[in-house]
C-alpha cells in the first residue's frame, strides 16, 4: 500500500487504535457482502430488462410475494442484529473511559483545550506542555479531559478514540502507544478561527527518555503560573513548549472557573 | 437609529462578497429588465406571486431551490479550491474568517434551502394532484409558508454583503456560537433567517398532513394512494413533530444571545451538551425529511418506467412508517464521542442499526419492482438507478458509522462528510433531479431536453464519486472537517481529484441550465399534449399538462391502486373530466398578496432583529399584524371559473392533440 | 383485466371506510389543522421542559425554586385559567347557539380572567428579577423564565386573537369562517390549560418536593 494510505486511522500504533481498525475491518467487509451483490442485481435487472430486450420474460402484473417479503425484511434484520450486537459488544469493550489491563498504574495526564492550542497537565509530575505530548511507550495512559473555552475533541488517529472536551465537565479517555513514535494528534470539532491549527504530536518515548524529559522540564522549563496561563487562555496559537507546572491542582482550578457565577468573557 | 448597523457592515476589505454580490445584483437587474421588456409585471404578480395556487407555489419552490443550488455549490467550488492548495505553509485565497463563513453557509443553503424547499416543492407540486383534489387543505397559508421561505433565504444572502454569516458550522454549536466566542452579527442572522424558514416549513408540514389525511377524493382509502403520497405524509408528520424542537432550541439560543440568559452558556450553569442532544433530536428526523420524499419519486419513477407496480405496496408504506416513528430514536449517533456511557452509546447503535432495515427493504423492493419489468431508461430512470447504486454505498458507511468504536475514529473527519454527501446527494439530490425532470412536462406542458439530462446525469454521477471517494480515504488517513489549511501533503492530491469532481458537479449544474434553456426554447418539439407522457400510472397523468387550475374538473372515483392506470388498460376515459358539453362552474380560492407581504415585514423583522434596530422589528410585527386582519376580513375567499371557460379549457388541449 | 380493484363487484352493501368517503368538510379539515398546529406547539413545550428539567438544578449558586416562587400566587393563577377555560366552553355554546350575548359575556369574561393570569405572573416575574432573581442570574432561572414565559405569551396572543374574534363576530356575525375561527381558538385556549397543568405541576410542584 502506498505510504500515503499507512498514516491515521489505518496505521495503528496502539491497542485502541488496533482494535478499533480490526472492528471496522470486519464491519466493511459483512456490508460489503451485503450491498455488492445488491449494486450488481440493480445493474443486471435494469440492463437484462430493459425494453429493447426481447429474450426476457416480461412479469409485469408481478407487484407481490410473500416469501420474498419475508426474504426482504429478514436479511437487513439478520445483518443488522449481527452489526448491532458487535457494535454493542465493542461499545463496552472500547470504551474510552474503559481502564486499559496494565501492570504498572496508568500515567494520568490532564488536557485543557484552549483558543487554539492544546496544554498538557502532569499532575503528579510536576511538568506541562503546550502542543507537546511526551509519553512512555507502553504504558496506559488516562487522560482526564476538560476545555477552557468552546467545545474540542481530542484525537490521535493513530492511537484511537475522539473525546470531547467541554467546559466545565471531564471526560475521561484511556490510550496507550505500543511503541516509541511520534503520532499526529489535533481538534476534530471546529472552535473557531484558528481551529485548523489546533494540532499537536504525541511523542511516544522509552521509558528512559521520558523520565529523562520530566527531569529536564522540571529543572528548566518555563514557569506555568497564573499570568503564564492566563497567555495562553488568550486567543491564538502557540508552538509547542514545556513547562514547570506550579499549581498541581491547575486542571481543578480551570473546571472549577468554567462553572463558576461570574461571567468569563475572554475575548 | 439604526442599532449596530453603519458602513462599517458592508466588507469593503474582501473583494469576494462584494463581487459576488456585484454578480447577483447585476442578474437581478438584468431579470427585472428582460420582465419589463416582456410587459409581465402584472402577470408575475398576479398569476405568481399572489397565487395560492399549489402548483405555482410547487414550481416556485422548486425554481428557489434551484437557485439556491448554484449559491450553495459556488460555496462548496470555494472550499474544494481552498482544500486543493491551502497546503503546509501555504494559506490559500481564503482566510479563516472568511473559510468559516463559507462551510457554514454551505451547510445551512444545502439543507434549509435548497433539500428542504426542492422536496418540500415536489411535494406541494404533485400530492393534491395524486389524491384527486383540488389543492391543499389551506392554500392561503401555503403561499404564506413558501414566501417566508423566501425570506429566510433573502436575510441569509444579505449577511454576504451586510455583515456576516455564521463562523459556526450549520448547527451553530455553544459555546463557539454564544456571544463571548462569536460576538459578531453572523450567528443572528443565522436564527432568525432559520426561524422564520421553520415557521413556513412548521405550516406547510401541517398542511400537507391535513390535505393527505382529510383531502383524499371518493374512494382512495389509504391503502389506494400512490407511495409518493405515503412518503409525503410520513415527510410531513415529521416536520410536524420535530420542527418545533428546532425553534425551541434556537430560541434559547437566542434568548442567550439577545438577554443574557444561561442555557448553554459556558459559566452560570448553562449546559452545551444540552444544545447538542435538543438540536439534533430535531436534526436526526430532519434528514429523514429530506430523503422520504426522494424514496417517494423513486418509486413513482421505477415503477412508471419498468411499467409495473411498485412490489410489495404494504410494504413499501409500513416500511416509510417505520423510518418515521424510529427516527426519533436515534439521535445519539450523532455525538457518539460526547462521552455518553458504554449502555447509551450501545442502545443508540443498535437503534440506528434498527432504522437500516426499514431502508434496506426499500432497496429490495425497487430491485423486484424492475425485476420482470420492461425497463425505459429515461432521464428520470437513469436518476433512480444512479440513486440504487450510490445511495446504499452511503447507507453502508452509516452503518459503518452506527458502530460507536468506529465512530469515535470517524467523527469529524471527511469519512463522515463522504458519508453524509453520499447520502443526501446520491439520495435527496439525485431524488430532485428525478422528480424535476419526471413532473415537469406536467407542470409545464412540454418535456425536458433529454440529451441535456443524460449529460446532467453523468456529470453529476462522475462528479460525485471523484469529488467524495476521495474524501472517505482522507478521513481514514486522519483528515479532519472544516480545515482552512492543513500540514500534511499526502493529503493533498486526494484534495486535489476531489476539486475535479467538484469541476464535473459545475458541468452539471450549468448542463441543468442548458437543458432549460433549451428545452424552452424548443418547447413546440416536445409538447406533452396528452397529459400523460411516460404511460404513467396515478392520477396526476389523468389531467391535462398543465393542469387547468382547478385539476379535476369532476369529483374523481377512485375504485383501487392505480385507478387511471386501470382506466387506459380497460379502454375507460381518464378520471375527473368535465361532463361535456356543459361542465358545471369550479369554484377556486382566490389569489392574495398575503403570504408576500407577511414575508416582507418578517424580513424586515429578522434585519432589525440582527441589527438591534428595535423600531424596525415592531413595525414589521405590526405590519404583520395588519396584513392578517386584513386577510380576517376579507369578505371573498372563492372565485368561480364558469362552465364555458372549463369547457374551453378542455376543448383547447383537445385541439392541441388532434 | 380487473385486477386493479380491490374487490370483486358486490352485491350486499358493505359500509364504505370513512377512509374512502372522499374530502371532508371544512369544518372538519380545519379544526384538524388547527389539532395539528396544537400538537405541534406541544413539541415545542416538551423541548422547554425538558430544557427546565435538565437545568433545574442548575442554581450556579443563586436561588431556587421553593426560595422564589409563591404557591399561593400560582394557585390563584391556575384557578383563573380553569375557570377562564369554563367561560371559553361557554363561549362555544354562545357560539354554537349563535347568542350574541352569551357569546359577548363569555369573552368578557374570559379575557378578564386571562388579564388577571398575565398582571399576576408580570407582577411574579417583576418581583423575581427586583430581588436579583432575574433570567440572568442562573441556567435554571433562565429555564423557567422562557417556559413560564412562553406560555404567558401564548395566553397574550390568545388574548389578542379573542378582541380580534369579538371586533369578527360584532361586524361579521357568525358566518361560517368566523363560527371555523371561534372553535380553532377554542382548541387553542384550551390546549394552553393543559399545557399550565403540566408548568404547575413540573416547575411550581416540583419546587417543594
Amino acid at each position: 500500500m502506498s505510504p500515503a494510505l499507512t498514516t491515521g486511522v489505518l496505521d495503528p500504533r496502539g491497542p485502541v487504535a488496533a482494535n478499533t481498525y480490526q472492528l471496522l475491518q470486519n464491519a466493511t467487509v459483512v456490508m460489503l457482502a451485503l450491498i455488492v451483490p445488491i449494486i450488481v442485481l440493480t445493474l443486471v435487472f435494469a440492463w437484462w430488462f430493459r425494453a429493447g430486450n426481447r429474450r426476457a420474460k416480461r412479469r409485469l402484473d408481478w407487484s407481490y410475494s410473500g416469501a420474498l417479503e419475508v426474504v426482504n425484511w429478514m436479511v437487513p434484520l439478520m445483518i443488522v442484529l449481527f452489526l448491532g450486537g458487535t457494535g454493542w459488544v465493542a461499545s463496552h469493550a472500547l470504551d474510552p473511559a474503559k481502564p486499559l489491563p496494565s501492570q504498572a498504574p496508568p500515567l494520568r495526564i490532564q488536557v485543557v483545550s484552549l483558543d487554539w492550542k492544546w496544554l498538557f497537565i502532569y499532575p503528579d509530575a510536576g511538568v506541562a506542555a503546550v502542543n507537546h505530548l511526551v509519553v512512555p511507550a507502553g504504558r496506559v495512559l488516562h487522560l482526564q479531559l476538560t476545555s477552557g473555552s468552546v467545545m474540542n475533541s481530542f484525537f490521535v488517529p493513530q492511537l484511537g478514540s475522539q473525546i470531547y472536551t467541554m467546559a466545565g465537565m471531564t471526560t475521561t479517555l484511556y490510550l496507550q502507544a505500543d511503541r516509541p513514535g511520534t503520532f499526529p494528534g489535533r481538534s476534530v470539532q471546529f472552535s473557531g478561527d484558528g481551529f485548523s491549527d489546533m494540532h499537536f504530536n504525541v511523542d511516544a518515548v522509552p521509558a528512559s527518555d521520558y523520565d529523562a524529559w520530566l527531569a529536564r522540564t522540571r529543572a528548566s522549563g518555563t514557569r506555568l503560573d497564573a499570568g503564564a496561563y492566563s497567555a495562553l487562555s488568550r486567543p491564538g496559537t502557540s508552538v509547542p513548549r514545556d513547562y514547570q507546572l506550579d499549581a498541581p491542582r491547575l486542571f481543578q482550578t480551570i473546571l472549577a472557573a468554567s462553572m463558576s457565577s461570574s461571567s468569563s468573557s475572554p475575548h | 437609529m439604526l442599532g449596530k448597523l453603519d458602513w462599517s457592515a458592508i466588507p469593503t476589505d474582501q473583494p469576494l462578497p462584494l463581487i459576488a454580490a456585484g454578480i447577483v445584483a447585476l442578474g437581478m437587474l438584468g431579470v427585472a429588465a428582460w420582465i419589463t421588456r416582456r410587459g409581465w409585471w402584472t402577470a408575475l404578480w398576479k398569476d405568481w406571486i399572489t397565487s395560492v395556487d399549489h402548483k405555482r407555489i410547487g414550481v416556485m419552490y422548486v425554481l428557489l431551490a434551484l437557485v439556491m443550488l448554484m449559491r450553495g455549490f459556488v460555496d462548496a467550488f470555494m472550499m474544494r479550491s481552498q482544500q486543493a492548495i491551502a497546503v503546509g505553509g501555504a494559506k490559500g485565497f481564503l482566510p479563516p474568517e472568511h473559510y468559516n463563513q463559507i462551510f457554514s453557509a454551505h451547510g445551512t443553503i444545502m439543507i434549509f434551502f435548497v433539500g428542504m424547499t426542492f422536496m418540500v416543492g415536489l411535494m406541494n407540486f404533485v400530492v393534491p394532484l395524486q389524491i384527486g383534489a383540488r389543492d391543499v387543505a389551506f392554500p392561503t397559508l401555503n403561499s404564506v409558508s413558501f414566501w417566508l421561505t423566501a425570506s429566510g433565504v433573502l436575510l441569509l444572502n444579505l449577511s454576504l454583503v451586510i455583515g456576516e454569516f455564521a463562523r459556526t458550522g450549520w448547527l451553530v454549536y455553544p459555546p463557539l456560537s454564544e456571544l463571548a466566542y462569536s460576538p459578531g452579527v453572523g450567528v443572528d442572522y443565522y436564527l432568525w433567517a432559520i426561524q422564520i424558514a421553520g415557521v413556513g416549513t412548521l405550516l406547510s408540514g401541517i398542511n400537507l398532513t391535513a390535505t393527505i389525511l382529510k383531502m383524499r377524493t371518493v374512494g382512495m382509502g389509504y391503502m389506494r394512494m400512490p407511495i409518493f403520497c405515503w412518503t409525503a405524509l410520513t415527510a410531513n408528520l415529521l416536520i410536524i413533530a420535530a420542527f418545533p424542537i428546532l425553534t425551541a432550541t434556537l430560541a434559547m439560543l437566542t434568548l442567550d444571545r439577545y438577554l443574557g440568559f444561561h442555557f448553554f452558556t459556558n459559566d452560570f450553569g448553562g449546559n452545551a451538551m444540552m444544545y447538542i442532544n435538543l438540536i439534533w433530536a430535531w436534526g436526526h428526523p430532519e434528514v429523514y425529511i429530506l430523503i422520504l420524499p426522494a424514496f417517494g419519486v423513486f418509486s413513482e419513477v421505477i415503477s412508471t418506467f419498468a411499467g409495473k407496480p411498485i412490489f410489495a405496496y404494504r410494504s413499501m408504506a409500513a416500511a416509510a412508517l417505520a423510518i418515521c416513528v424510529l427516527s426519533f430514536m436515534v439521535w445519539l449517533h450523532h455525538f457518539f464521542t460526547m462521552g455518553a456511557s458504554a449502555d447509551v452509546n450501545g442502545f443508540f447503535g443498535v437503534m440506528t442499526m434498527i432504522i437500516a432495515v426499514p431502508t434496506g427493504v426499500k432497496v429490495f423492493n425497487w430491485l423486484f419492482t424492475l425485476y420482470g419489468g420492461s425497463v425505459r431508461f429515461s432521464v428520470p430512470m437513469m436518476w433512480a438507478l444512479g440513486f440504487m447504486v450510490t445511495f446504499i454505498i452511503g447507507g453502508m458507511t452509516g452503518v459503518l458509522l452506527a458502530i460507536p468504536p468506529v465512530d469515535f475514529i470517524t467523527h469529524n473527519s471527511l469519512f463522515l462528510v463522504a458519508h453524509f454527501h453520499n447520502v443526501i446527494i446520491g439520495g435527496v439530490i439525485f431524488g430532485a433531479y428525478a422528480g424535476y425532470n419526471y413532473w415537469f412536462p406536467k407542470a409545464f406542458g412540454f418535456t425536458l431536453h433529454e440529451g441535456w439530462g443524460r449529460a446532467t446525469f453523468w456529470c453529476w454521477l462522475v462528479g460525485f464519486y471523484l469529488a467524495f471517494m476521495p474524501l472517505y480515504v482522507l478521513g481514514l488517513m486522519g483528515a479532519t472537517r472544516r480545515m482552512q489549511h492543513y500540514a500534511d501533503p499526502d493529503w493533498q492530491p486526494f484534495m486535489i481529484v476531489a476539486l475535479c469532481g467538484a469541476l464535473c458537479i459545475l458541468a452539471g449544474i450549468g448542463c441543468t441550465v442548458v437543458q432549460l434553456v433549451v428545452s424552452i426554447r424548443t418547447r413546440a418539439q416536445r409538447r406533452d399534449l396528452t397529459g400523460d407522457p411516460w404511460d404513467g400510472r396515478s392520477l396526476e397523468w389523468a389531467t391535462p399538462s398543465p393542469p387547468p387550475p382547478f385539476n379535476f374538473a369532476t369529483p374523481v372515483q377512485v375504485n383501487g391502486l392505480d385507478t387511471f392506470w386501470a382506466a387506459k388498460r380497460e379502454g375507460m376515459p381518464a378520471p375527473g373530466l368535465p361532463e361535456m358539453p356543459a361542465p358545471s362552474a369550479v369554484e377556486v380560492p382566490v389569489g392574495t398578496g398575503t403570504g408576500f407581504f407577511i414575508a416582507f415585514f418578517a424580513t424586515g423583522f429578522g434585519f432589525g432583529m440582527v441589527w438591534h434596530i428595535w423600531w424596525m422589528a415592531i413595525a414589521s410585527l405590526l405590519g404583520i399584524a395588519g396584513v392578517a386582519l386584513k386577510l380576517a376580513w376579507r369578505r371573498v375567499d372563492e372565485t368561480d371559473i364558469d362552465g364555458d371557460a372549463v369547457a374551453a379549457i378542455y376543448t383547447a388541449r383537445a385541439g392541441e392533440a388532434a | 383485466m380487473s385486477a386493479m380493484l380491490d374487490e370483486p363487484m358486490q352485491t350486499v352493501e358493505r359500509p364504505i371506510p370513512r377512509s374512502q368517503r372522499g374530502p371532508a368538510p371544512t369544518h372538519v379539515t380545519t379544526s384538524y389543522g388547527m389539532w395539528l398546529f396544537l400538537l405541534s406547539d406541544i413539541v415545542m413545550f416538551a423541548a422547554f421542559f425538558a430544557a427546565f428539567v435538565v437545568l433545574r438544578d442548575h442554581t450556579a449558586g443563586g436561588p431556587a425554586g421553593r426560595d422564589v416562587f409563591h404557591r399561593h400566587t400560582v394557585l390563584i393563577e391556575t384557578a383563573c385559567l380553569l375557570f377562564s377555560s369554563f367561560s371559553c366552553a361557554l363561549l362555544g355554546a354562545g357560539v354554537e347557539y349563535r347568542n350574541k350575548r352569551v357569546t359577548y359575556a363569555a369573552v368578557a369574561v374570559t379575557l378578564l380572567l386571562g388579564a388577571a393570569f398575565m398582571v399576576l405572573e408580570l407582577s411574579e416575574f417583576a418581583q423575581m428579577i427586583a430581588d436579583g432573581a432575574g433570567p440572568g442570574r442562573s441556567a435554571f432561572l433562565s429555564a423557567f423564565f422562557a417556559l413560564v414565559g412562553l406560555h404567558g405569551l401564548h395566553v397574550a396572543c390568545g388574548m389578542l386573537w379573542l378582541i380580534v374574534m369579538l371586533a369578527q363576530v360584532a361586524t361579521l356575525g357568525f358566518s361560517p369562517k368566523v363560527v371555523r375561527r371561534l372553535l380553532c381558538f377554542n382548541l387553542f385556549w384550551h390546549a394552553l390549560d393543559i399545557v399550565w397543568v403540566g408548568v404547575f405541576t413540573v416547575v411550581y410542584l416540583g419546587a417543594f418536593t
